[in-house]
């Protein structure tokens, strides 16, 4: 049984790595309650709740906040088509160029943000874009391309073709079957790819940057407090609440991918 | 091949509709539906991702009148010859430094979680681990640094524990070096350092996990049963084996450190780093051709390393 058994060594460092992924996400939530205003002073020198009161008062979160969910509802929205088209196509037949389309769904999120984020601020300046909404959804969609098509991609190579030659032999119509079996097919997986997606646009900050102009999402709010710190407790209690809200998807997209062997969120 | 298929069709009624019609010339002619597929993602893709990126490249070939601060829309070398000067190139070599510093620790941090996730982890433990690399993975990005903010600052948690194990003078000591300290550890390279590797590090655990879970336990045993010792057969046997997967990682740490302008702003010196430069000169500076032609020094690197790491196998381990 000696191999089975991890060496005391390991085990040690194993943990401490994950303590040091993890300890630094819990003080945030000890930080969102500190009566402490001016300084990061550790320990808190008291606890209170007043800071959510405060930040639930405030407008500018609430339009950052309102901003960032229409935008990563948008950026998801087109992602899921574009996504769900393209691994379709690539994984349904051997063409020419089928390899150059999965380096350029992949290719936004390989090269660095910074490299997507001018070449679209400067190609907005070229064509004489004004910023709106609609430039940082240009942006968001995408990266998101590719978490969506990578999930995709994984169940269509699962489903078995032949399910939608005998949905046609059986007489059902390119509809039909897209409807009654394609679809519950490939459900949870755009489920699944979606909502990374959007946990990706909602936490998107460099490429925003370049294509937000004057508007503010919340990382962008976040930013900027970080750079220029104003109002630290409101920092504290937003950076806990999304912390949590990031949190949900993640945890739906492991709920509903337990038990394959596809890792979700792999391709971030 | 179309032969068969026109043979399979079921036979129609007459008047069965425009979506029978659709699907019958569909089923003929799949490329057809190919091509209806992939014009959305590759007209989007094409026009505003890689037009954007070719936009950018040709804005790099032009230069800016430094008495008019206007560009000048004609090919040049001289943005290029820009990137080479002493000031420059620091900015350069400081960002490939700190790529390489960054790579090599997250690999030595999350090869024993990868190894004990791979090997050991079992039932709940499974779940455990999983939860526990995927959660800092996809927690946000500015939530992490600023978490590493509150951490490094100079009435910090640290320097709280640090003063509590009496060991202040450690601290001090070590911030007193030139290069790597600073006035506290939030605005001293160490602490940039220490940032990038907290961030990317998930990126290098999923790899190396992926790369070690195809390693067969059998092959582990067969070296132990041959009399090598446990270094031995880590050194020899599992590294030489899990190596395509920590390279794999080290694109995406690689990747990201070139390409990062907020962690060296937030935590860290004013001396600059790639993205930083291309967010000013593009930003305060107007400087579109010079910003451009950073922007491009992360992409060639980027493309030899991936040619590098394709040769070694890397992306069998992605």
């Amino acid at each position: 049984m000696h191999s089975d058994r991890a060496p005391l060594s390991l085990k040690i460092a194993a943990a401490a790595g994950l303590l040091f992924m993890h300890v630094p996400i819990l003080l945030i939530f000890a930080y969102a309650f500190t009566t402490e205003e001016k300084s990061f002073a550790w320990p808190p020198p008291g606890l209170t709740l007043k800071w959510f009161e405060v930040t639930w008062n405030r407008p500018d979160v609430w339009a950052a906040l309102q901003l960032s969910l229409k935008v990563a509802a948008i950026s998801t929205g087109m992602a899921l088509v574009l996504g769900a088209f393209c691994a379709a196509a690539v994984s349904r037949s051997r063409f020419f160029g089928r390899e150059t389309i999965s380096l350029m769904v992949i290719l936004p999120i390989a090269l660095p943000g910074v490299v997507t984020g001018i070449a679209l601020r400067s190609a907005f300046s070229i064509a004489d874009v004004p910023f709106s909404t609609w430039t940082i959804v240009l942006g968001h969609a995408t990266f998101c391309v590719v978490v969506v098509y990578n999930n995709a991609v994984a169940r269509f190579r699962r489903t078995s073709g032949s399910l939608i030659e005998a949905s046609m032999d059986l007489g059902a119509n390119s509809f039909q079957t897209l409807r009654h079996v394609i679809m519950p097919n490939i459900a949870t997986a755009l489920l699944v790819g979606g909502m990374l997606a959007f946990a990706l646009s909602f936490d998107e900050v460099i490429v925003t940057t370049f294509t937000a102009g004057q508007q503010q999402t919340l990382p962008i709010w976040m930013l900027e407090e970080l750079v220029r710190p104003r109002e630290r407790p409101v920092t504290n209690v937003v950076a806990m609440v999304v912390v949590l809200v990031t949190l949900l998807p993640i945890l739906g997209a492991y709920y509903l991918t337990r038990g394959t062997d596809q890792v979700a969120g792999q391709g971030k | 091949m179309s032969m068969a298929r026109t043979g399979s069709l079921p036979p129609r009624e007459h008047g069965a509709g425009i979506g029978t019609w659709i699907s019958d010339v569909l089923w003929r002619h799949p490329a057809v539906l190919i091509v209806l597929l992939l014009l959305p993602p590759a007209l989007w893709l094409g026009i505003i991702y890689l037009g954007s990126l070719f936009a950018l490249l040709v804005q790099s070939f032009f230069s800016i009148d430094h008495f008019t601060g206007l560009i000048r829309y004609e090919f040049t070398l001289d943005t290029y010859a820009q990137l080479f000067r002493p000031s420059n190139f620091d900015i350069i070599l400081r960002t490939v430094t700190m790529a390489i510093c960054v790579s090599l620790a997250s690999a030595a941090i999350s090869f024993p979680i990868a190894y004990f996730a791979a090997r050991y982890a079992r039932g709940a433990w499974r779940a455990v681990f999983y939860l526990g690399i995927m959660m800092p993975l996809w927690s946000s990005y500015l939530v992490k640094i600023y978490a590493w903010k509150l951490i490094l600052a100079k009435e910090g948690i640290l320097t709280w524990a640090l003063q509590g194990l009496h060991l202040e003078w450690l601290l001090d000591a070590f911030l007193a070096l030139p290069v790597i300290g600073g006035n506290s550890l939030s605005v001293s390279t160490t602490g940039t350092f220490i940032v990038f590797v907290y961030v990317w590090l998930p990126f290098m655990v999923l790899p190396i996990q992926a790369a070690l879970e195809r390693v067969p336990t059998s092959m582990l045993e067969a070296s132990g049963d041959l009399g090598a010792r446990p270094g031995q057969t880590f050194r020899h046997v599992l590294l030489p084996l899990a190596l395509p997967g920590v390279i794999a990682g080290s694109i995406f740490t690689f990747s990201l450190t070139l390409g990062d302008y907020i962690i060296p702003q937030i935590i860290g010196t004013s001396r600059l780093f790639i993205g930083q430069a291309v967010y000013q000169h593009q930003g305060i500076a107007g400087n579109i051709p010079l910003a451009a032609a950073f922007a491009v020094v992360p992409i060639l690197i980027m493309g030899v390393y991936l040619w590098i790491a394709k040769r070694m196998g890397a992306f069998d381990a992605l």
